[in-house]
């Protein structure tokens, strides 16, 4: 499993490119988020990919190329912090509920909706002690989850940001023209 | 100044240097050539949109800058892909600009519709739908930057028929590129550099594997500069031919399946290979477990994603080709490799020896004494464009190519139909040149439509059919690994010397080995299109030949027959 960070254009049509080219590279994603950043025009990406190391490199390079992507950094192997969101909607009765709601505890989750036949618990942390809760929540009968799959930053000084306009490529300030490319200039 | 967004299409395209577009009309784009009408630019008429992006590319690739191709939307949009797959693939700089559906329509399955930005995002470097007219010269100069820096690529630009006809402001110096900011990777490693420097000075049977890019990045005088500095042969891909010399020493011809033998075997035994411009493709390496095993390997590359994409590499340069040898070069002791050189040559055995043209005339015909003797009569100065399959690795076999951008071929895609379109498109680029097209019954009947935009366009170029009545490279695959079972591979061909003559082109057949030479001679003397239909033996095959999936020295050789493997050098 290997775990990348990208920042991309928030524009239609960049999710696409992005999980078009783990399609065409044949890496199955495991898990692809995306959300807003402070600055409204890029989106921040953490993609977990079904692949080896040699996967890994091959996906960040190639993401890279893709105009719309900015910066594309695979974070496996360093110090991260990792998580996911689950809501997972529980049979729960007059009888059971207490023993719901201490091993909600346990695990640091919270309920946030309770019906008569049913409640949902929220629950964040890593993805094992999701599946941890998870486990022991489905013998009481599991009726529906949503989980938001998972979101990394690396830890400490490790600072993973969108390029700034110092940092960024030339291209855009660049004119080029049909009858005087680079390639032409021997 | 109040201009359509047509208008500023066609004022860009001339603003950008383009002077020809090659292209095909329709109700989407119409209002487009409207304004093409009224502009100095020179569009030619296709006879099919896949035509125009070959041409775009053959273009490309003879001049080193960018390739246009235009078309409508739906079905001219579609019959682009396989032109816009074989640029990408060969990283060849074309942009596509096709017209669409108002902006009010798109998604509405409107008539002529299609996705076009969808079903080309895998084979593009970068695509994009315009639907403001004043978002056209901006875009339109973002796409040729994109186009043609980098690792060049094919960038395809959907314009909806609203935004061709609004009229906006239109100002070039606010258009400016807006492309998103990108983080620029330091690639230069320097503990990488001073190991390649340390493995290329202290290797005993070094080998240089040359590519495109190195043309790509004008890098020829650099590396030419580099290799005698360092004293190292060299082994050329498909697409590197032409960017080093065929007549220099150390040129030891091409390498990988159809490779020489002796390039072949040098590889398996070098000590280290320096790869430059290239990538490692499966027609290049054969079974990588078996690829060679006994050198370290140095890889000077452009595109980051292909380092240790097909080969693990022991010292990666990541950067333009021309930059990274020219750091090198203060660095390259002048190494005496006389011994390994001396074993390269010894490799040869006899087969540069039997000199093919020495042999006595059997009475057969053969594609290779064409192409030898095309090479001799042009001198080796002519632009050849091949298409796909044995005539092409016999091109690359016996025309020695010493310039660089005068072999235009389809390498990575190998695509069938390429070569004639792609001379049209060279000769735009080239009028001066002494273009010819090489090419297949098989591929030339694919796109052979295009004789009537030769004639359109009243344009000179020669072209050699190189008939043997078969999809002979197919036909060379099932001889050897489909016991002879030749499946929908014989070939009825129309008579090409009455057809050409039917599109009102000179067009003459060959069929005796003393014919060649002055058919040659006569074609180049023409001041129009000639077409040579060279009726050759059906069922040679090309030798030698690495099965696909094999280890680079398992070659199969060619049996003992009156025909050698190669020519000699030049």
């Amino acid at each position: 499993m290997q775990t990348l960070v990208a920042y991309v254009e928030n524009k239609p049509g960049v999710l696409n490119r992005v999980s078009s080219l783990a399609r065409r590279l044949a890496i199955n994603i495991d898990s692809l988020t995306v959300g807003p950043t402070d600055d409204e025009a890029v989106a921040r990406m953490t993609i977990v990919a079904h692949t080896d190391e040699k996967g890994g490199h091959r996906l960040e390079a190639s993401l890279e190329k893709l105009v719309d992507v900015l910066l594309a950094e695979n974070v496996s192997g360093r110090s991260l912090l990792e998580r996911d969101l689950a809501l997972i909607k529980v049979q729960a009765n007059q009888e059971n509920r207490p023993h719901l709601m201490d091993l909600v505890k346990v695990f640091r989750a919270r309920v946030v909706d309770v019906a008569p036949e049913s409640l949902i618990i929220e629950v964040s942390g890593a993805a094992d002690k999701i599946d941890g809760l998870l486990e022991v929540l489905r013998p009481f009968g599991v009726l529906e989850m949503a989980r938001s799959g998972r979101i990394s930053m690396t830890r400490g000084c490790d600072l993973l940001r969108p390029p700034t306009a110092s940092e960024v490529s030339g291209l855009g300030e660049q004119t080029l023209s049909a009858t005087q490319p680079a390639a032409l200039a021997e | 100044m109040k201009l359509t967004g047509a208008e500023i299409l066609c004022e860009s395209l001339t603003r950008l240097g383009v002077r020809h577009i090659f292209g095909y009309p329709g109700g989407a784009i119409l209002p487009v050539y409207d304004a093409l009408g009224k502009s100095k630019l020179h569009h030619i008429l296709v006879r099919h949109e896949q035509g125009a992006t070959h041409m775009a590319d053959g273009y490309a690739r003879a001049s080193g800058g960018v390739g246009v191709a235009m078309a409508t939307s739906g079905p001219g949009a579609t019959n682009m892909v396989t032109g816009i797959a074989t640029a990408m693939l060969d990283s060849s700089p074309v942009v596509c600009i096709t017209g669409n559906v108002s902006s009010k329509l798109l998604g509405s399955d409107a008539f002529q519709e299609v996705d076009i930005t969808g079903i080309t995002m895998p084979i593009t470097r970068h695509n994009v739908v315009v639907t403001r007219a004043e978002d056209i010269a901006r875009t339109l100069r973002e796409a040729f930057l994109i186009a043609n820096s980098g690792r060049p690529g094919p960038v395809l630009v959907d314009v909806t028929k609203d935004a061709q006809q609004a009229s906006v402001e239109f100002d070039w110096d606010k258009s400016v590129p807006k492309l998103p900011r990108k983080r620029v990777r330091d690639n230069h490693d320097q503990a990488e550099f001073d190991r390649a420097v340390e493995l290329l000075n202290s290797a005993k049977r070094p080998l240089i594997l040359a590519g495109r890019g190195i043309m790509l990045s004008g890098a020829m005088r650099s590396f030419a500069q580099f290799v005698h500095s360092a004293n190292i042969p060299v082994a050329m891909t498909l697409l590197g031919i032409g960017c080093f010399p065929a007549k220099d020493p150390l040129n030891l011809g091409m390498m990988g399946m159809h490779g020489e033998a002796w390039v072949n075997n040098a590889i398996q035994e070098a000590d280290l290979l320096v790869a430059v411009g290239m990538r490692f493709d499966d027609r290049v390496t054969g079974d990588l477990r078996t690829y060679a095993k006994n050198a370290r390997k140095i890889h000077i590359e452009i595109d980051r994603a292909e380092i240790n994409k097909n080969v693990a590499v022991d010292a990666a340069l990541i950067g333009d080709a021309r930059e990274t040898l020219d750091r090198l070069l203060p660095h390259m002791r002048s190494c005496d490799h006389a011994p390994w050189l001396h074993h390269i040559a010894g490799l040869r055995g006899d087969s540069a020896v039997r000199d093919i043209q020495s042999l006595p005339d059997s009475g057969h015909l053969y594609a290779a004494h064409v192409i030898n003797d095309l090479w001799k009569e042009t001198r080796g100065e002519a632009i050849v464009v091949t298409d796909v399959g044995q005539h092409q690795m016999w091109e690359a076999q016996y025309y020695h190519h010493d310039q660089p951008r005068t072999l235009i071929t389809s390498g990575g895609l190998g695509t069938m139909g390429f070569a004639l379109p792609a001379a049209i498109g060279a000769k735009f680029a080239k009028p001066e040149a002494d273009v010819w097209v090489v090419v297949g019954d098989g591929g030339f009947q694919m796109t052979m439509s295009e004789l009537a935009t030769i004639v359109q366009e009243k344009i000179k170029i020669n072209i050699a059919i190189i008939n043997n009545g078969f999809l002979g490279m197919v036909r060379q695959w099932q001889e050897f690994f489909y016991d002879k079972r030749y499946v929908a591979t014989p070939l009825v061909a129309p008579d090409f010397a009455a057809l050409a003559n039917a599109f009102g082109i000179r067009g003459e057949r060959v069929t005796g080995r003393g014919d060649v030479i002055p058919a040659i001679r006569a074609a180049r003397e023409s001041a129009e299109t000639v077409l040579i239909d060279f009726r050759v033996e059906q069922e040679d095959s090309v030798y030698p030949m690495v099965p696909a999936g094999a280890s680079l020295n398992e070659m199969i050789r060619r049996p003992n027959s009156p025909l050698v493997e190669t020519a000699t050098e030049p």
